[in-house]
């Protein structure tokens, strides 16, 4: 894992005195709210519906177990005992006293951790596949680069006022599991005649005008990615619309102007960024690299995992995935369980990670856009101790990729920009389809709520995406079917008029219905909807 | 009627304009006609509230009840943790939401 150097710990200290300044101006009456809040923001402190929300940036969504314990001393000593993981690969408290967030921060600092650039019209938090360095379809471990794209952005003078918030993802596996397309810029690492590289895709994002990113060019040098994602940036700055903060996203512009055009304009502007020498030099990206070499995996170990455990078994199935080294797993846990609040974990069940994390996972975890958590180096033969630690903790559902495994945003419950609440329709569904047997019949199934347009639970992406909205004060939710955050990348359709939220419900279970009479070998729910159309599943659900 | 919210300065916590001090109960709101406006910068600069708005609330039998769900919340609390809200013992309390 990535270590700070003296600048980096500098510049995060510097940082938290600067806010504790800022903050102890605002109580004292010395800055105004309206002066007060873009400084906040630039801490990751919003003003939400209950309290002060903070949301603590988790770089490409790696910690170790010594952070992942401060995030839960943190919820316990600060908040109500509990954080919120995002689809963002961050983590969000709800419950923050505004003389606190100063003391929080400098905690934070002592473990490398800040919410600098996690709001704001600014490069956000650099996210990745939570399987990055373990999985064995990938070119390259993608987070050096998600690392020196970090560097790159932190602070960035040019890109600090952006004319909105800027999202990237760097993969380097063929399965995309960071959901690369649907980010303002996507990175996907391949080889080429041995040399590593990158495919850039420019112009995607969810919210209200959702975007697949078209592909901008199909190979960048590795030590040419960041001036190209300069220019990127540069083309955007320049001409990305200021006067309408809903057409102001990188999307609207390469839609507008067209991909050609867009392409063009980054790549006058790249040629120009070389003549300027501003890549970083090779030895930054090879120092960075050495921090994320394999940990020194034991040789020798057995491959078998004991499954006479039929509860066991089932969790090994469905949570436990494939991991490049010989005898180790990764081990992927829940943060569903049935009737629970997708992404919520109480400060035992951090601290719980953290411990598992040091004592069988070479101190490293992996937080998913999924709101779920990754032991990503896990020798097979623990792989019970760990089922039976997080059964005991209410860890151990075995729901990866179903119908329950259910990305929702903290909706009208918690957030002052919801148009309805996406955590008790997320427990209903997982209420309804609870039965093991018959979640394992649906097989994949993404299932993305979110509780307005901004599309934070990424409903565009879902396979069954649910979109909440307000109807003259009644909260009403629209159904979409079709989308894939995956390498098939695609955005959600919407079937028809709204539902209420028992509705809705039952509408979910007549497409699966559907789908279950309709399905050729093999298909998934997605497979079948894309293979059959809209109009069986409109007909079943609107009659 | 009219009634004042916003959230404490200090701690964020939401609170309610009962006409001669803020109260963290939605039932203590005092109707503020016209004046909520002017409540609401006096209070801003006198530090003891952030993000105030004049909201549409009604009196019913079970008091005062604002008019929108999304201010019925952040009366009541989080739905989804009963035990976070401000009747936590009440299992049907979220019911007043909706």
């Amino acid at each position: 894992m990535y270590r700070y150097d003296s600048y980096d710990q500098s510049i995060v200290d510097a940082r938290v005195e600067e806010f504790r300044d800022q903050t102890q101006r605002r109580l004292a009456g010395q800055l105004t709210e309206d002066q007060f809040k873009p400084l906040r923001l630039m801490n990751g402190l919003y003003l939400q519906l209950h309290a002060y929300m903070l949301r603590v940036a988790i770089p490409y969504g790696t910690l170790s177990g010594r952070q992942m314990r401060k995030l839960g001393e943190i919820a316990r000593k600060y908040d109500k005992g509990y954080g919120h993981f995002t689809t963002r690969q961050n983590l969000q408290y709800n419950w923050i006293k505004l003389a606190d967030a100063p003391d929080i921060l400098a905690e934070l600092a002592t473990v490398e951790m800040h919410a600098i650039q996690t709001s704001g019209n600014c490069i956000r938090n650099i996210s990745s596949d939570q399987y990055a360095g373990v999985a064995a379809d990938e070119v390259a471990d993608p987070r050096p680069w998600a690392e020196l794209l970090r560097q790159w952005s932190s602070f960035h003078p040019e890109f600090t006022y952006l004319p909105r918030k800027f999202k990237i993802a760097v993969i380097a596996a063929e399965e995309d599991r960071a959901a690369m397309r649907l980010h303002d810029i996507g990175i996907k690492l391949v080889a080429r005649d041995g040399a590593i590289g990158a495919e850039v895709y420019a112009g995607g994002g969810m919210g209200r005008t959702p975007m697949v990113a078209p592909l901008i060019r199909d190979f960048v040098r590795e030590d040419e990615i960041i001036s190209y994602l300069e220019a990127c940036l540069r083309v955007y700055n320049r001409y990305g619309r200021r006067d309408n903060k809903y057409k102001a996203r990188i999307k609207i512009l390469v839609h507008e102007i067209g991909v050609e055009e867009y392409r063009r304009q980054v790549e006058e502007e790249f040629a120009h960024m070389r003549t300027l020498g501003l890549n970083p030099p090779t030895q930054e990206l090879d120092r960075i690299r050495t921090f994320f070499a394999d940990p020194g995996y034991e040789a020798g170990l057995p491959d078998e995992i004991d499954r006479s455990d039929p509860a066991f078994a089932l969790w090994v199935d469905r949570q436990v995935a494939a991991h490049k080294a010989p005898g180790y797993a990764i081990v992927n846990i829940s943060l569903k369980p049935l009737g629970g609040i997708p992404g919520d974990a109480s400060a035992d069940q951090i601290e719980l990670a953290a411990d598992l994390a040091e004592r069988y996972s070479l101190d490293e975890l992996r937080v998913t856009h999924a709101q779920n958590l990754v032991l990503p180096h896990v020798r097979k033969s623990d792989l019970y101790a760990i089922w039976q630690a997080l059964d005991e903790a209410g860890l151990a559902e075995a729901n990866l990729d179903l119908i329950t495994d259910i990305i929702a945003c903290p909706g009208l419950d918690y957030c002052s920009l919801a148009n309805a609440r996406a955590i008790p329709l997320a427990q209903k569904i997982a209420r309804r389809f609870a039965d093991n047997d018959r979640q394992k019949d649906l097989g994949e199934l993404k299932l993305k709520i979110s509780g307005c347009i901004n599309a934070c639970g990424h409903h565009h992406a879902g396979h069954i995406g649910i979109l909440g909205v307000d109807r003259k004060g009644v909260e009403n939710f629209q159904l979409l079917f079709g989308g894939s955050g995956a390498q098939d990348a695609s955005l959600g359709q919407i079937v028809g008029p709204g539902f209420s939220e028992d509705g809705v419900v039952d509408a979910i279970e007549k497409a699966t219905d559907i789908y279950l009479a309709e399905r050729a070998d093999g298909e998934r729910f997605l497979d079948t909807y894309r293979r059959i159309g809209i109009k069986p599943f409109k007909e079943a659900l609107y009659g | 009627m009219k009634i004042l919210t916003g959230n404490d300065l200090v701690t964020g916590d939401v609170i309610w304009w009962a006409g001669d001090g803020w109260s963290r109960q939605v039932g203590d709101s005092a109707d503020v006609g016209a004046l909520g406006d002017d409540i609401a910068r006096t209070e801003e600069a006198a530090l003891r509230v952030v993000g105030a708005y004049v909201i549409d609330a009604s009196v019913t039998d079970e008091g005062v009840r604002p008019a929108h769900i999304k201010d019925r919340i952040r009366a009541l609390g989080p739905t989804v943790r009963p035990d976070l809200t401000l009747k936590p013992n009440d299992a049907e309390a979220g019911n007043w939401v909706i």
